[in-house]
């Protein structure tokens, strides 16, 4: 079999088979001509031509309303043939912002890369998926020269390539902060004047910031409207709620957090998270907090990594594997 | 999911019912709608949430910006009968404290 070539004699003969066999070899070669044609660009009237010329060598007797009425059919053709170059010039455009945006993904990466510390006496996982390409979720680890361990989640509102942006600049203006100046409520005031000038309306940030202080067994905290995370209590074996009242970043100037306290023992929890993981849903169903905890509870007994590890891939499953949401979720547990 | 807006903007009172999902993808169509009512001076806007089962941090974002935009132009903005899930999101983000919010009468069935 010869190879196929876009040239009107191969489309005559191969028309010619057809019409005497019927075969469908001719008509599997048909669809390949049409690839070929595909992939070098010729439009669909370019291949209608060829087929007038090819009908009128074969039949030279043509009656000529069937002439004319390919004539009117290559007309008809046109605006498909422009439709599909439109199409092959938006198929490159997107190529190359998509490769743009990975760029910028894996760019955001380099910058929010966060090492989980090791502390001692704190057993400490975490994971953070992205439900896009970029992440408007952020948790950053500090540790400090007092052996303190500083702990920021945050989920920007508003998705996207925005919040990537927002987000890195919070990152910057955190590590901008003096050492001395680390208190869960002075952080969150410093931010939210960083943000308030910042960003615009309809963007703002919430964040929890905590900070553990080992000698003490004190664990420091404050939350600019963050999704309240969970303390687990190992003596009663309980889960509570972490209570923390504050206005989300960057909606009013001058705003004051409170912060609080609480002593935490061998075994006790901390458990933070963002909303993609109390905002699940399976199906059109809510999952409800409950849930998260039953989840955490089913592998307590895992080291904090593996734990947090079991958990995104549970609600990852009940999701059917697609995440409307970026997820974050940290645990530490107090080592005995 | 969608988003049905339905604006009665009479004398001085715009009243806003919305019933559907408000999420990132129809915020952008809240925000067009709701927007201009917080520009004209003087304006009360009442968003009715009464029909709303689910609101994510994006819709958040339109009733922040609506609530700027009213403080720059001498509006209110109010919203009433919230759901409890779409009223628990405004409270934790300490929302509550800013936006004038009646819960008293709660949405859903």
């Amino acid at each position: 079999m010869s190879t196929l070539n876009l040239d009107l004699s191969n489309y005559r003969d191969l028309l010619k088979q057809y019409i005497r066999t019927q075969d469908e070899t001719a008509l599997y070669q048909a669809e390949q001509f049409s690839k070929l044609s595909m992939q070098q660009n010729i439009s669909p009237e370019e291949i209608i031509n060829v087929h007038i010329q090819a009908l009128q060598d074969l039949y030279p007797d043509l009656p000529e309303g069937i002439e004319s009425s390919m004539n009117f059919l290559l007309e008809a053709m046109i605006s498909y043939g422009l439709a599909y170059q439109e199409f092959q010039s938006l198929r490159e455009k997107q190529l190359a912002l998509k490769s743009e945006i990975s760029v910028a993904a894996n760019m955001q990466q380099t910058l929010l890369t966060t090492v989980k510390p090791e502390v001692e006496g704190l057993d400490i996982g975490a994971i953070s998926v992205p439900a896009n390409q970029m992440n408007g979720d952020y948790h950053h680890f500090v540790q400090n020269n007092q052996n303190t361990l500083g702990i920021a989640i945050a989920d920007v509102i508003g998705k996207g390539i925005p919040a990537a942006l927002a987000m890195s600049m919070i990152k910057y203006s955190m590590d901008s902060f003096p050492e001395n100046r680390m208190d869960p409520c002075t952080i969150l005031e410093s931010l939210n004047r960083v943000v308030e000038r910042n960003v615009d309306p309809s963007m703002f940030i919430t964040m929890f910031y905590g900070l553990y202080k080992p000698e003490t067994s004190k664990f420091y905290y404050s939350s600019a409207g963050h999704e309240p995370g969970f303390y687990y209590n190992a003596r009663e074996d309980k889960f509570e709620e972490i209570e923390a009242r504050g206005i989300v970043l960057g909606v009013t100037r001058d705003t004051e957090y409170q912060q609080y306290e609480k002593t935490i023992h061998p075994e006790d929890m901390i458990i933070l998270l963002t909303d993609g993981v109390t905002e699940c849903r399976q199906g059109d169903r809510f999952i409800e907090s409950e849930e998260v905890l039953d989840v955490i509870k089913t592998y307590m007994h895992l080291p904090a990594q593996q734990l947090v590890d079991q958990v995104y891939k549970h609600f990852e499953r009940l999701q059917d594997f697609h995440l409307r949401d970026d997820f974050t979720l940290i645990i530490l547990r107090k080592q005995v | 999911m969608n988003l049905d807006i339905n604006v009665v903007d009479k004398e001085s009172v715009a009243v806003v019912a919305l019933a559907g999902e408000i999420d990132a993808f129809t915020a952008p169509k809240l925000k067009e709608a709701l927007l201009p009512l917080t520009k004209q001076a003087g304006n009360i806007v009442e968003v009715n949430l009464e029909n709303v089962s689910y609101m994510d941090s994006t819709g958040l974002g339109v009733f922040v910006s609506a609530l700027k935009s009213t403080k720059e132009n001498n509006s209110e903005l109010k919203l009433v009968q919230l759901q409890d899930r779409v009223l628990r999101l405004f409270e934790i983000t300490g929302l509550t404290d800013i936006i004038n919010i009646d819960s008293t009468v709660r949405g859903g069935s």
